[in-house]
């Protein structure tokens, strides 16, 4: 059998960060742990929190299922992962500021200028542009597996719009209506400042022309998509009105909602669609979804976008891979965070390697997400492997390969009672006027037994995440 | 030489209009070969919105126009003072990575004859040679005839079908040369050719490739030659669509009758 790193049993002790969980876990009769884990599911239907999952079929407003059994994390070990995380979201931000003005990363040649200038995710309409504060990716979502005590790696950056952020908080909100003895008896960092907080950051870039409390919006692409859940939740925790695009528009140098009481000015707009579709007249010409007019008004400094256009080109899997570079270049700085070591198929000498040993990795499109377009090589069957050995081959430069990483496992609740199910970690770093995250993030939990991946598009769960006070 | 556009975009609506808005790349580029005297650009009922100088170095102005409205005129006219500097783009301010220009987009997908077209740049003596044959065997591939193409034509459809405008030469002529490692893209301006001034190809566009150590030149394949004082540069992108001079939309179920008039002529000095 693989050892993996299990988070709460390690050579038959319990760890001292689950050492609260120890009595409740294993005192908790199975019809309680059942009726509990009936209500908890009666909650998130009746709050209607729902994940609509691509390309299986079946429910589209499925749950997504909830685990009772927490994730925990020391104080000095997630003190150690916020450094990293602060860090890694400040390098991004820097790579974003530079490749959209002088470039120096490229001209030092520290990342080679191809895989940034003829990226898809490279947008050369706001070249030139520094957006307020100098911050174009304002929440960045970072992927994090453990391997081992001390071993943390960062598995992808998502710096356009991450989701997921709701499930954080319900799971939080359940526990705690759930078991709150829990929270008396143990000393659990709360995460409830995050709606605050992501107030706070979106309404410190405020654009130049705002000259009064700015007016915050989330911009979402309507009841069809599977995340709206998330930008209601958001926007009704926050205070801040959830449009759509037709609730918007442009008239002379600025952006108005339309209300009620008639137009009101917008200044800051976070935005839960892809570039291509927020403005017609700069992107997509048949996009519905987004507000026609609305980047001339952005670049001339009259409302901001939140993540800003053309961020997308720091969270690319191929430019994921010079992160550590990023942290060199721009901070002066050794990364806290490891990354995966990566093999970048559009190289002869990695794409050989990959092509060898394709039945130990995991292969990714460089572009893909959700879970969506991979290999997991241990996993697949002889078939599969060849049938992507020839996409990879079609296309090279579209994928990357890692090792399979031997992801940790936290103890889980299951049909047969509690086991080990592999997990992996979303914090989400907010970044504006400062950079801050709540002590926590989504803890997503792989339920099929001995699955590694763990995207709710691909049957995964979530967990409460918590972090001990000192 | 002292030129002189008077060029007016006139949309009506079968049925009023909630409103339009709409962002105009319609202010000549600022570089060696071009001085503006004067310029003005006026679009009825419109409010004028915000204005920048984008990356490219293009001026863009944004407008909104309130509705209801059937009928919306854009006119712009002005004088420009042009010196000829053999298409070379000198003194022309951008920030925009010459390697942005690498990226294909849907118009512009190299096909295996746009391919082997983008060949020609490798076989030459130099790349700027390469780039003056690609011009020719561009010009020579597609014929001159309005009224075959469409705006949605791409690259690969016009040199398949072998005749097409303006548009279509110079979108062939960056896909090709894009193919064959040359960053390139699409340039929209005015062009003074025939004694009236009242050319249909007034409105021009053409391509405009980068060689290591000149920088930007331009090549209008379809007159066979670089841009000289008879041309007006105005904006660039990476296709027909993304260097429009207008990009616009309306609010509305009305249906838009488009009507455009350009004259380009040459003035005593």
């Amino acid at each position: 059998m693989t050892p993996y790193f299990n988070e709460m049993f390690q050579n038959n002790a319990v760890r001292p960060p689950y050492a609260g969980l120890e009595g409740w876990s294993a005192d908790m009769p199975a019809d309680i742990r059942l009726a509990k884990q009936a209500e908890a599911e009666a909650l998130f239907r009746r709050i209607g929190i729902t994940f609509a999952v691509y390309g299986e079929g079946g429910d589209p407003d499925r749950l997504i299922p909830f685990d009772m059994f927490p994730r925990v994390f020391t104080h000095s070990e997630w003190a150690k992962l916020e450094r990293g995380i602060k860090q890694r979201a400040r390098a991004l931000n820097a790579f974003l500021v530079d490749v959209y003005g002088r470039g120096e990363i490229v001209r030092a040649g520290r990342i080679p200028g191809k895989l940034v200038y003829q990226n898809d995710a490279y947008e050369k309409s706001v070249c030139g542009f520094v957006p307020p504060k100098g911050v174009y990716s304002h929440i960045v979502g970072i992927d994090i597996v453990r391997t081992g005590p001390g071993e943390f790696y960062v598995l992808e950056d998502n710096c356009r719009t991450p989701s997921g952020v709701s499930y954080m908080l319900e799971s939080r909100e359940m526990m705690m209506r759930m078991f709150p003895d829990l929270f008396r008896e143990n000393r659990i960092e709360p995460i409830d400042s995050y709606p605050d907080k992501l107030r706070r950051t979106l309404a410190s870039v405020a654009p130049a022309k705002c000259d009064r409390a700015p007016t915050v919006v989330i911009l979402t692409p309507g009841h069809f998509n599977s995340a709206y859940y998330e930008h209601s939740f958001l926007a009704d925790l926050m205070g801040v009105e959830l449009v759509e695009g037709q609730d918007l528009f442009v008239d002379g140098a600025f952006v108005y909602m339309r209300t009620t009481e008639g137009p009101k000015r917008v200044d800051v707009i976070y935005r839960r669609l892809d570039d291509a579709f927020i403005d017609p007249l700069c992107f997509r010409p048949d996009s519905m979804l987004g507000v026609p007019g609305l980047m001339d008004v952005y670049r001339s400094g009259g409302v901001s976008i939140c993540s800003a256009p053309g961020a997308g080109v720091a969270d690319d899997k191929a430019v994921y891979t010079y992160v550590p570079e990023m942290i060199r270049f721009y901070l002066g700085e050794e990364p806290l965070l490891n990354n995966v070591p990566t093999w970048k198929c559009g190289e002869a000498s990695d794409l050989k390697y990959v092509d060898e040993n394709l039945h130990e990795l995991v292969v990714k499109e460089v572009h893909g997400s959700g879970g969506y377009g991979m290999l997991v090589g241990p996993k697949s069957t002889k078939q599969q492997i060849e049938e992507f050995r020839l996409l990879i081959k079609a296309d090279p430069s579209n994928y990357i390969a890692q090792p399979t990483l031997a992801l940790s496992t936290t103890p889980t609740f299951v049909e047969e009672g509690i086991a080990p199910r592999h997990v992996d970690l979303r914090p989400y770093c907010l970044v504006g006027e400062r950079i801050e995250l709540v002590p926590g993030g989504l803890t997503r939990v792989a339920l099929r037994e001995g699955s590694l991946v763990v995207n709710s598009s691909q049957g995964g769960g979530v967990k409460d995440t918590w972090v001990l006070s000192e | 030489m002292l030129l002189s556009v008077d060029h007016v975009t006139h949309y009506r609506y079968d049925r009023p209009v909630r409103g339009v808005v709409q962002s105009h790349r319609l202010m000549p580029s600022k570089f060696d070969g071009q001085q503006v005297l004067d310029w003005s650009v006026t679009m009825t009922g419109g409010t004028m919105g915000s204005a920048f100088r984008d990356g490219a170095g293009d001026w863009v102005q944004g407008w909104t126009v309130a509705g209801p409205v059937d009928e919306i005129e854009v006119r712009v006219s002005g004088r420009v003072l042009t010196t000829d500097l053999a298409g070379i783009l000198r003194g022309h301010k951008e920030i925009v990575p010459p390697e942005a220009y690498l990226r294909d987009t849907d118009t512009t997908v190299a096909d295996a004859a746009l391919i082997e077209l983008g060949q020609l740049i490798a076989a030459a003596d130099s790349p700027l040679s390469g780039c003056h044959a690609l011009m020719e065997a561009i010009s020579a591939a597609i014929a001159y005839k309005p009224g075959t193409t469409r705006a949605q034509t791409t690259a690969a459809q016009a040199l398949a079908q072998g005749e097409g405008v303006c548009q279509d030469h110079a979108q062939a002529l960056i896909s090709a040369a894009r193919a064959g490692g040359i960053p390139a893209r699409y340039v929209s301006g005015y062009l003074q050719s025939g004694q009236d001034g009242m050319d249909h190809e007034a409105a021009h566009a053409w391509g405009e490739l980068y060689v290591a150590g000149i920088g930007w030149i331009g090549f209008d394949p379809a007159n066979q030659c670089c841009p000289d004082a008879r041309y007006i540069r105005i904006g660039s992108g990476l296709d027909a669509q993304d260097a429009a001079p207008i990009r616009g939309i309306s609010r509305g179920s009305g249906a838009e009758i488009l009507s455009v008039t350009v004259a380009v002529q040459t003035q005593e000095q």
